[in-house]
């Protein structure tokens, strides 16, 4: 019984919301590797794009709300979700068009188009800001949650409760289908093929007659759509400001580097060792430790690492460890 | 010694000037409050509040042979420390104010008072900043430091008991990591552990941020009968009890003043039910008496700190009219005396009855808005209400 309720608590404070943050980090990720891979630069821009992303799907939410749309028990968000995705994805390409174009047809150096990035970061930042302010915005709704705590206690009689938010569920089976969706993309498409011949080799690719303007805007789309997913989810999930978007950016960097930069799969493994990292070395095991041991071994203190001030060091600390050992990443992507 | 001796002969000069002057004197006061920044909400009532106790005194005619008293505004900002440095600065050496109210926000009103008001000689009465690190107990601040609001030690203390009352022995305690939050926990846990209970953790949490379940992940496993959230309900505060709440973590929760608000019931409704909390509170009477006399003046006079403001800036006045000069050097001995009995008890709206007593060297125990009572080196002793959750709402459930 003991045991039993060790588990349930480990899985309440550290496995359910692990999994759930780390697949909107590996979400995040992705879109950062993509960039890396394809466009071949660091997009420090990303975790401003899921916020104007989000802000989006935010403003079109509680369009619907107010005529009365909803999808039941679902958050009200999916259903604007493709209208987020394709407003995103249109001012992806126009930032393309008016920024960056310019920039790669001169072929500057990356660390040109790191800092076109940071400037574009900075205006998106703005904009957001400017139009739904800075401020918290709600726009979860429908069941809050799967199972609550006090349920699962009456049901299984155990002193220990376990909570699966709504949308927690629904952020682990969107990321698991839009992973699959572009792995299937990058692997059978011929769209897909392409952008990866373009990633290893630009010039071979483009003697082989694969028109570079069509690779980087499906690659812009397919940013918008991760970006505005994975920024949506966060928001439901947690809650949607402005500044913890741009707080992102860091976890997101860490789970793409170390995973590797350019590398999908990567990014995925990244995103959860990032944040499984960031809940397990910031928890307190006390109470997990004090259902296990016997008596004589249980701890009086917290058993906690580290405060959970600390929490971004410990992805810098990642990074920094990575970077020294392994600097291609864990899926050998490209060194930095 | 030459210091002193110049200043002396300065301060000389300058209240014979006064009394050559004589009728139709002016007394320009400072009112440094966060007029911008985290509490602009309150300053507005604040400010307008001062404003209202000078007008009051002014229209009397009283105070040292009919003076005309000015408030001069200035920004404190609440969280730049320069600024509101700068602003006390100017206030005092250009403006020539002869003490200040203010400042709003415990950290600014620590820097105005060492960098400015040490340095001038200005006596200061805060009526909002509540840091238990601005009780000058060993007279660091040279007697030119007061306030109208209670120190949060002596919320720490009122904490306890209602948590004793209640019998709850064992706690969790998350604080929000500012002057204010870390002020209060320490506080809360010294005398929480003195009278025997014992806190499990006592962790903070920065505001602003979107996910909590890190930090309640620990104060979980820590455990205790309820946990105790000295946080802001617009920040972190709000989200640590969600998180606890979804979790299943706790589901009671003690909070202070930072988290008392329409807000707080409006975000959680019945979640909260069996949860307790205290803020400063004057009691009913006052705030009713308070509210028929800002009537126009203020918008808001049961606004958190306007009536604390109103009776900063009438003991400054009071204490004026009690040492018969504007000089801070002369009134600052007095601001006890008539902030305590004994005395003809004057509330709001009677400053003019207590000027006159003061001339005719009379004694008053000034009452005031919020039942002043100045306490150790120059605070007030606080009157707390008590407040219960029921139902999906706030009530009163008794008073400290």
């Amino acid at each position: 019984m003991d045991f039993l309720n060790a588990i349930v608590a480990l899985a309440n404070f550290v496995l359910v919301p692990g999994i759930a943050y780390g697949a909107q980090l590996a979400l995040g990720a992705l879109g950062v590797t993509l960039i890396y891979g394809i466009l071949r630069f660091s997009n420090f821009a990303h975790g401003d794009t899921m916020a104007f992303g989000t802000m989006f799907v935010i403003l079109i939410t509680w369009g619907f709300q107010s005529v009365g749309i909803s999808a039941g028990p679902l958050p009200t968000a999916l259903l604007a979700l493709p209208f987020g995705i394709a407003l995103t994805g249109l001012v992806l390409l126009g930032t393309d068009r008016i920024v960056y174009r310019f920039y790669r047809r001169t072929r500057v150096k990356p660390v040109v188009f790191v800092m076109v990035s940071l400037g574009v970061m900075f205006i998106m930042n703005g904009l957001t800001r400017f139009i739904i302010g800075p401020g918290d915005q709600r726009f979860a709704d429908g069941e809050r949650f799967l199972i609550s705590a006090r349920d699962f206690k009456e049901m299984t009689g155990l002193k220990e409760g376990l909570a699966i938010k709504t949308t927690q569920g629904i952020t682990v089976i969107t990321a698991v289908v839009v992973v699959a969706l572009l792995f299937w993309f990058l692997n059978r498409t011929r769209t897909g093929k392409s952008m990866r011949a373009f990633s290893d080799n630009e010039d071979l690719a483009l003697l082989s007659g694969i028109n570079p303007e069509r690779v980087v805007m499906y690659t812009w789309l397919i940013v918008a759509a991760l970006a505005t997913i994975a920024g949506t989810l966060y928001g439901l999930d947690k809650s949607f400001k402005p500044f913890t978007y741009f707080q992102l950016l860091l976890p997101i960097f860490a789970a793409a580097i170390v995973g590797g930069l350019g590398s999908p799969l990567g990014a995925i493994a990244g995103g959860f060792l990032i944040a499984f990292a960031e809940v397990t070395v910031t928890y307190a095991w006390k109470k997990v430790a004090n259902y296990v041991l016997p008596e004589a071994l249980a701890p009086d203190g917290l058993a906690q690492l580290l405060s959970t001030d600390y929490k971004f060091a410990v992805s810098f600390s990642i990074l920094i460890i990575v970077l020294l050992f392994k600097p291609t990443g864990l899926f050998k992507g490209q060194s930095v | 010694m030459k210091k002193l001796l110049l200043a002396s002969t300065a301060t000389a000069m300058m209240a014979g000037g006064a009394f050559a002057d004589g009728h139709a004197t002016e007394v320009k006061l400072g009112i440094i409050l966060g007029f911008t920044g985290p509490i602009e909400s309150l300053a507005v009532h604040m400010g307008n509040a001062a404003e209202l106790a000078m007008k009051e005194v002014t229209e009397s005619g009283l105070l040292l042979d009919g003076a005309k008293v000015t408030g001069i505004r200035g920004d404190s900002t609440c969280i730049d420390a320069a600024a509101a440095t700068a602003v006390a600065e100017r206030q005092i050496t250009s403006d020539g104010v002869k003490g200040i109210v203010g400042s709003g926000c415990s950290g600014v009103t620590a820097a105005i008072l060492n960098n400015v008001a040490l340095a001038n000689g200005t006596v200061m009465i805060s009526p909002s900043a509540t840091s238990p690190g601005l009780s000058h107990n060993n007279n660091e601040d040279e007697g030119l430091f007061f306030r109208t609001a209670p120190s949060d030690a002596r919320q720490g203390v009122v904490m306890t008991e209602v948590l004793m009352e209640a019998d709850v022995k064992e706690v969790a305690l998350t604080y929000t990591n500012n002057d204010y939050g870390k002020g209060l926990a320490d506080a809360f846990q010294a005398a929480y552990e003195e009278a025997g209970g014992s806190v499990t953790i006592n962790a903070a949490h920065e505001d602003g941020k979107a996910d909590y379940s890190a930090e309640v992940g620990a104060l979980a496993s820590a455990g205790g009968d309820l946990l105790v959230v000295a946080g802001y309900v617009d920040q972190g505060g709000s989200g640590i009890v969600r998180a606890a709440l979804d979790t299943g973590a706790f589901d009671r929760f003690h909070f202070p003043d930072g988290m008392i608000s329409t807000k707080l019931v409006e975000n959680f409704g019945s979640e909260i039910d069996g949860s307790s909390g205290q803020h400063p509170s004057p009691s009913d009477e006052l705030s009713a008496l308070f509210t028929e006399l800002a009537k126009g003046d203020i918008d808001e006079p049961t606004s958190p700190f306007a009536p604390e403001t109103y009776d900063a800036a009438a003991l400054i006045m009071l204490a004026m009219q009690a040492a018969g000069s504007s000089e801070p050097a002369d009134y600052k001995s007095k601001v006890m005396d008539v902030a305590n009995a004994p005395g003809e008890k004057i509330s709001a709206g009677e400053l003019a009855k207590g000027l006159q007593i003061l001339k005719d060297g009379g004694d008053i125990d000034y009452v005031g808005a919020t039942d002043v009572e100045l306490i150790g080196p120059g605070e007030a002793a606080g009157n707390y209400r008590v407040v219960g959750y029921e139902g999906g709402a706030e009530v009163t459930a008794g008073r400290k």
